[in-house]
């Protein structure tokens, strides 16, 4: 056309470029996670593990696993009040961190300190949980620090408690790391203007930090619950006999009970409970997040 | 009619002292001794290079920088003791710092809202601060939607509705472009006048300093340097830092001879000031402005023009004398005619505009 500029190289249309672009992207999600996915998919209305020899058949028995077994109900509320506490607890500590390293230190040290305060995180899972029942059990270390002032014992391994500190710990730096990244692009005058106009500290945080640091809470708790109500590790070792999830009960069709089509069809039912919620909240998030980000 | 409303008979007029503040940071001094007062009503621009310290002395007053030593009073209180939010000031701030997750009448409204103001009272403050600031209809508006000129205007409204005591402002045009900048300085004194707010306004933008204030504070490496009305220190700078920050100057150096200064090449140079004693080493400033190209003057020197700078209604001309001090003049373009580039002009100026500054 007569008013375009110089004309460069000739460039492919837009969309094949984008195609292009993000085809690699596609063919990897595909058979990392979409093809396994899948398997398990078609494994979950089977009739029974197809690994032997004995013909399988298509059944919807497995998904109405919660309406055979009412038990499972009330695993799945235990579950999910384990999912609501350990969020909850992450997003007050982990907030309460990352606040503490933004607001006093600058620069290097502070990058420093984060690190320093994440590596102790970073420990091999199993090792971390074994700890624990080190420290809770009875005459463990809890026990032998308040034998120090009282007697009996304080340990509270095998207990719910005990499985959501397991978690707590084990989740906590995903939420200092996200509520860190909200909370240090908040704008050092923002907070003074604030003061400035006669706020006092606890306005700041409930009118200015938490608003703005409301897409790292999110997302920090998205990270954390789902994982969190899938877990089955923390459970067992820290719940014992309590210690019955979701995530134990999935574990076991696995490992135990070789009942791998009860397993993914719990898992699936799993990821459509997870799914359901974010869905109802996912409104009242838009919004939360709409003038923040 | 509008500035009734706004500014009521009962106008804050407040005045605000410095009592020998000092404040280091670690081991080094960032202000030293710092002793000054703003008038009620008045416009002082603290005026300094990058690091001087203008910042901190403004935080001190605000109340986020506690002084080592000394005392800050606004109105009849002393403040030094007192937190941010409990001094009752207005602050603008480069960045604009609005809260991003409010609209702007909310913006307005924080802190009328820490007052214990709220319900239809806040709505016609937060009506009247945003007339003020010609942004009548942008209260729902969020802080991303306007341009940057607006934000700021938006920020003072919010530090003028909770009527402060002292409005302090630190640079807080020198994110927008040229043209915005003076748009605002116009508004901003005309707002500061409805008002009559005791204001600090930390720049190290000279000209914004002469356009808007009725008083200016020099600082240099933590110390006013000099202080008073913008045309005081403009036409007789006490220091060479003071002459050559506000404004442009020329120096001469040499020694005090019989009531005149005797250059190092023997010329004679007369001034209409006091001078130090006989024989001891002086330098006078001298405006580029305020030489002209003549024959016959009390003050004489013949210098080369190196180069000439054509700035439309100034013609800016870089000079060197025989033994290579350089040497500047600005010309009004009168007639357009331009002198050549390498031709010798004897300059002259009269005794009154040579002024002994301190080094
Ligand atoms: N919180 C701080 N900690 C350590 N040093 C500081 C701190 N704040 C300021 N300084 C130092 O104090 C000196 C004066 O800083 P200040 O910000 O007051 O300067 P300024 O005159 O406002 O400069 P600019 O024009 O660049 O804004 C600088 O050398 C700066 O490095
Ligand atoms: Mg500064």
């Amino acid at each position: 056309m007569a008013l375009r500029g110089p004309v460069g190289p000739r460039r492919l249309p837009d969309w094949m470029a984008t195609t292009a672009l993000l085809l690699p992207a596609y063919a990897w999600l595909t058979l990392a996670v979409f093809l396994p996915l899948l398997t398990m998919f078609v494994f979950s209305f089977l009739n029974k593990t197809p690994m032997g020899q004995a013909p399988v058949e298509f059944t919807l028995r497995h998904y109405r696993a919660f309406i055979d077994q009412p038990y499972l109900l009330g695993v799945a509320w235990n579950t999910l009040m384990m999912g609501v506490w350990t969020t909850l607890i992450c997003a007050v500590l982990g907030f309460l961190a990352a606040l503490a390293l933004v607001r006093c230190s600058f620069g290097r040290s502070r990058e420093m300190l984060l690190v320093l305060i994440l590596l102790p995180f970073w420990t091999n899972g199993l090792v971390r949980v074994f700890s624990w029942t080190m420290v809770l059990r009875e005459n463990g270390f809890l026990d032998s620090l308040w034998h120090l002032v009282g007697d009996g014992s304080v340990g509270f391994l095998y207990s719910r408690p005990a499985i959501i500190l397991g978690l707590v710990h084990g989740y906590l730096p995903y939420m200092i790391l996200t509520c860190y990244i909200a909370l240090v692009t908040i704008d050092d005058a923002v907070i003074e203007a604030a003061q400035s106009l006669g706020a006092r500290w606890w306005t700041v945080l409930g009118s200015i930090l938490i608003p703005l640091a409301l897409p790292g809470l999110i997302s920090g708790a998205v990270l954390t619950f789902v994982p969190v109500i899938g877990s089955f590790m923390e459970p067992r070792i820290l719940g014992g006999p309590v210690g019955m999830t979701l995530g134990t009960v999935i574990e076991d069709q696995f490992t135990q009970a070789f009942n791998w089509p009860l397993g993914a069809s719990l898992s699936f039912t799993l990821l459509a409970v997870v799914l359901a919620i974010f869905a109802t909240f996912s409104g009242v998030l838009r919004r939360g997040t709409a003038g923040a980000s | 009619m509008n500035a009734q409303v706004n500014a009521p008979a009962t106008a804050p007029v407040t005045h605000v002292a410095i009592q020998s503040v000092a404040k280091r940071f670690g081991t080094v001094p960032v202000l030293s001794d710092i002793t000054t007062s703003f008038a009620p009503g008045s416009f002082t621009s603290l005026l300094g290079p990058s690091g001087s310290g203008k910042t901190t002395l403004l935080r001190i007053v605000a109340g986020f920088v506690t002084p080592d030593e000394g005392r800050v009073t606004i109105g009849a209180r002393d403040v030094t003791d007192v937190p941010v939010w409990g001094r009752n000031i207005g602050m603008m701030f480069q960045s604009y710092a609005l809260f991003p997750h409010m609209s702007v009448a909310r913006n307005v409204a924080f802190g009328l809202e820490r007052r214990g103001i709220r319900g239809a009272e806040a709505a016609r403050a937060v009506g009247q601060a945003l007339e003020m600031v010609r942004l009548t209809g942008f209260g729902d508006r969020m802080p991303k939607q306007l341009s940057g000129g607006q934000q700021q205007r938006v920020a003072l409204a919010r530090a003028l509705v909770i009527k402060p005591s002292v409005l302090l402002l630190d640079e807080p045009l020198s994110a927008l472009d040229r043209r915005l900048r003076q748009e605002m300085q116009v508004e901003l004194l005309r707002i500061q006048r409805e008002t009559g707010l005791t204001t600090i306004f930390v720049t190290h933008d000279q000209e914004e300093a002469l356009t808007l204030s009725d008083r200016i504070a020099i600082l240099d490496k933590g110390r006013i340097v000099q202080a008073g009305r913008p045309a005081d220190i403009y036409e007789r700078p006490e220091t060479r830092f003071a002459a050559e920050f506000l404004g442009d100057s020329n120096f001469l150096s040499g020694t005090v001879s019989q009531g005149a200064v005797r250059l190092g090449d023997g010329t004679v140079v007369q001034t209409a000031h006091p001078l130090p004693a006989e024989g001891s080493p002086v330098t006078l400033a001298i405006r580029p402005e305020k030489m002209a190209v003549t024959e016959s003057a009390a003050n004489l020197l013949t210098a080369r023009i190196v180069t000439v700078i054509y700035a439309g209604p100034v013609l800016s001309y870089l000079l060197e004398t025989r033994d290579g001090t350089k040497l500047k003049l600005f010309l009004a373009n009168r007639d357009g005619t331009v002198l050549p580039e390498g031709e010798t002009i004897s300059l002259g100026w009269s005794p009154d505009h040579a002024i002994p500054v301190a080094d």
